[in-house]
């Protein structure tokens, strides 16, 4: 079965898009690494080849947990199947 | 698959082996550059590494400076050296450092004689040693004769995805056969450094590491504007889906595989604690690790990317392995190893690494490298600091 969006971890709240795009209102196929399960998701936005979208809601504050680590914290809130980028994630660090 | 149990290699006078036998034509200082690409220009077969410093550099930084050029010189892909520098003392020093290996080197200095003059001399010389490494033939070496760096570049999530962890695949099943392998970027690994201090063989590694660490972070800190002037993440790793630092460096990390390092060297420092996986703290910038990992010795390259980085070296052949089929579409020419499948769930993880074990194989043997082919050898010296 083809594969919509990829996550590395069980515990992530986001997924990795690795097709061209998907379109919104998508139902997507999702594929968990960690333990070869699989998941679905309908996207909310068009997001491309190797961008992130948010598995479930997101508020501002929450952190986003990839590889099922900490990579940065959200900082606009963000709804279940929305892009996850730069205009609502941002790091911890510098 | 089953993993090769040797390589066809050039063995050297102190019993490490080569993938490539090149005569390097070293200037000491930025203003003998004309003079070594003269002599590269007159000699067929030699080439000149070109680059911008050594002059008015002290302390750690001329050091580094010193380690840079006398470990390219000593590097095994390197069969003889010609060494040229304005002044007699400091080429002498680069001249003797590289002596230790045994292979043939000789120095000038251009002071009192002139370009014209030196290129005369130097270019005599560097006939007699090009025509005498023609000769040289390839023989069986075992793979433990391989030295394997790497470092990514370009990075999108792909990287993290399947590039990177093809890499660490292919670390995990040639760490057992005594190869030395080298990652670093020590900037691109904040984020994760907690969990990469982890992977310390030996607590000193692992505090060694942190300490570094640590010290790269505070001069980044001090110097930084806002947002680091685009340069982590760069405008290519966002384009490709990088939001943080600390998503750039977990993808980072899956290089390594489930290696342990055994050390943390300096820059371009040579490894001293035998087989197995090295830390170096370098730059995470392309050009300049790959320049210190080959000064350090390591005589063949792993470089995955996502967006589709282009650099190569003169000594050490890199090899390009990209996961992202936009990459491989738009810029294929650059890429040696293909493992796009792995998002499509076409190939898994351990047989992406067997075709980078091949390819890696491949290019050990001989086969020129994208880089190579498309004439890129880019020699980036890394500064400490301002000169006086």
């Amino acid at each position: 079965m083809a594969t919509d969006i990829i996550i590395h971890d069980k515990k992530d709240n986001v997924g990795v898009v690795v097709i061209e795009k998907i379109t919104p209102k998508q139902d997507c196929a999702c594929w968990i690494m960690e333990d070869d399960s699989s998941t679905n998701i309908q996207s909310v936005d068009e997001i491309p080849l190797g961008h992130k979208i948010a598995m479930i809601d997101l508020n501002e504050g929450d952190t986003i947990l990839k590889y099922g680590h900490d990579i940065g914290k959200v900082v606009k809130s963000i709804k279940k199947g929305e892009h996850v980028h730069v205009h609502n994630v941002k790091t911890k660090k510098w | 698959m089953e993993i090769p149990k040797s390589f066809l290699g050039y063995k050297r006078e102190n019993g490490r082996a080569g993938t490539r036998n090149h005569v390097i034509i070293l200037p000491v200082d930025d203003i003998s550059n004309a003079c070594a690409e003269a002599v590269a220009n007159n000699i067929k077969g030699t080439i000149a590494l070109p680059h911008s410093y050594g002059r008015l550099q002290f302390g750690a930084d001329l050091e580094l400076h010193f380690r840079t050029m006398i470990g390219t010189g000593s590097n095994p892909n390197v069969a003889a050296v010609i060494v040229i520098g304005i002044e007699p003392k400091w080429t002498k020093r680069i001249v003797d450092g590289i002596a230790k290996t045994g292979k043939p080197v000789e120095g000038f200095h251009i002071e009192r004689t002139g370009d014209i003059g030196t290129v005369m001399k130097a270019s005599k010389k560097a006939q007699e040693f090009v025509m005498w490494a023609s000769e040289k033939q390839r023989e069986e070496c075992p793979m433990s004769d391989l030295w394997i760096s790497v470092k990514c570049g370009e990075s999108d999530t792909t990287s993290g995805l399947a590039a990177n962890p093809t890499v660490g695949n292919l670390m995990d099943k040639l760490e057992p056969m005594g190869v030395h392998l080298c990652f670093g970027e020590t900037s691109e690994l904040t984020g994760a450094e907690k969990v990469c201090a982890t992977r310390g063989a030996t607590k000193e590694a692992s505090d060694k590491f942190m300490k570094t660490w640590s010290a790269y972070n505070d001069f980044i800190l001090k110097e930084a504007t806002d947002d680091l002037s685009e340069s982590q993440p760069t405008a290519g790793n966002i384009a490709g889906g990088l939001t943080t630092i600390e998503e750039k460096a977990f993808g980072n990390f899956q290089k390594i595989g489930n290696c342990k390092f055994v050390d943390v060297l300096e820059p371009a420092e040579e490894p001293k604690k035998g087989k197995g996986l090295y830390f170096m703290d370098t730059s995470s910038a392309a050009a300049e690790c790959v320049t210190l990992q080959a000064a350090a010795g390591f005589n063949i390259h792993l470089f995955p990317t996502g967006q589709g980085n282009i650099v190569g070296n003169p000594i050490e052949p890199v090899i390009k392995l990209t996961a992202n089929p936009l990459t491989v579409k738009g810029m294929g020419e650059h890429i040696d190893c293909d493992v796009s499948k792995i998002l499509s769930r076409e190939m898994n993880m351990s047989q992406a690494g067997d075709e980078l074990i091949k390819t890696t194989m491949r290019v050990a043997n001989g086969r020129l490298t994208c880089a190579e082919a498309l004439g890129h050898k880019e020699f980036v010296m890394t500064k400490l600091y301002r000169s006086a």
